[in-house]
């Protein structure tokens, strides 16, 4: 099983919308990604029990590496840490990488089979090609 | 002697909640100064939660009255506050281990202990630390002094309220306050004002207790 993926967002719209991006990049070709995002009454804010629910629902005992947004979406998905299960904990990393270059990268890299250091790599090297091509 | 047994913990929540109700414009309006206007609306609407839970599913286990509450701050707050909130509750609700002053002091420190850790802040930050820190000192310095509960429990309330007003010349470097940078001079901090309601309602709800 590939590497499980996490989206966290304040949007729900904005994370669906990033996974169709990833998605569109991999046609045909297995993915597991979750979404946590929005608060309860799907208005802006984030969810520490969503997001410990995803991790759960996308972990098939290879890791999960989770993409978050900003502000609360980090400290929500570090809570969501210690609501998970201890064996299940140690599987997930949370990635310091921007959401949408990030997921991207995470995702071609988990749908090829990589290891979760690998897949977690690749989404903090997400912003590269656009450094590169900018000039930054 | 168990003094803080879940009946206590149930009835500080209430107070805690309705405390914040009452204040939940004053909240909004600190919030709207350097942050982003929702503190008090997000809070209200949490507490209101938690007491809903712990009238849907009471438990005589004080743990798991503080547990029940830190998962549905976490679930309904929405913003920063509600993984603060949740955190502090939660590691409280982990270190709680006896019913007397000392037992609560301990569970108060380890979820002062998980805000920090949570929120990478310190004192002076301008954050809900700079009440719940000194109330955490007086209180233990009160017990330790062998004062009775609800002495020390006043006297951690007196530390929070100056802890608050204490943030009001700071510039805030944690959260979406921190953005202003000195322009965040001149405002007390919402959540050190929200934490100080949360002490003062321990005060009040655990008054007579011991």
């Amino acid at each position: 099983m590939p590497v499980g993926l996490v989206v966290v967002s304040h949007s729900r719209a904005l994370a669906d919308a990033a996974v169709e991006l990833a998605r569109g990049m991999l046609p045909g070709r297995e993915l597991a990604v979750g979404v946590a995002a929005g608060d309860v009454d799907g208005g802006l804010g984030t969810d520490a029990t969503a997001i410990a629910d995803a991790i759960a629902a996308v972990d098939s005992g290879d890791g999960v590496v989770v993409l978050m947004d900003l502000g609360s979406a980090v400290l929500s998905a570090e809570t969501a840490l210690e609501l998970v299960d201890d064996d299940v904990r140690e599987r997930v990393v949370l990635s310091p990488a921007p959401l949408v270059e990030g997921l991207v990268g995470a995702a071609v890299t988990a749908a090829a089979g990589a290891d979760r250091d690998r897949v977690a790599a690749e989404a903090l090297r997400g912003l590269a090609p656009k450094q590169a091509h900018l000039g930054g | 002697m168990t003094v803080v047994d879940a009946a206590a913990l149930t009835a500080w929540v209430r107070e805690f909640a309705r405390l914040v109700h009452d204040q939940r414009d004053t909240l909004t309006q600190l919030d709207s100064a350097i942050g982003d206007a929702d503190h008090g609306a997000n809070l209200d609407r949490g507490m209101t939660a938690a007491v809903a839970a712990l009238e849907a599913t009471p438990s005589d286990d004080p743990a798991a009255v503080l547990k029940t509450v830190a998962t549905t701050l976490i679930k309904t707050v929405g913003g920063a506050s509600g993984p603060l909130y949740g955190t502090f509750v939660l590691r409280a609700s982990g270190a709680l281990d006896g019913g007397d002053g000392a037992a609560l002091a301990a569970a108060l420190r380890a979820g002062y202990d998980g805000v920090v850790a949570r929120g990478k802040a310190e004192r002076g930050d301008k954050t809900m630390l700079d009440a719940l820190g000194p109330a955490c000192d007086a209180l233990d310095e009160a017990l330790t002094a062998g004062k009775a509960l609800d002495e020390a429990l006043g006297a951690a309330a007196e530390a929070a309220a100056q802890g608050r007003d204490a943030t009001e010349p700071l510039v805030a470097r944690k959260g979406r306050a921190s953005y202003l940078g000195e322009r965040s001079v001149g405002h007390v901090d919402p959540g050190a004002a929200s934490a100080t309601l949360l002490v003062e309602a321990a005060a009040t709800a655990l008054a007579g207790r011991g």
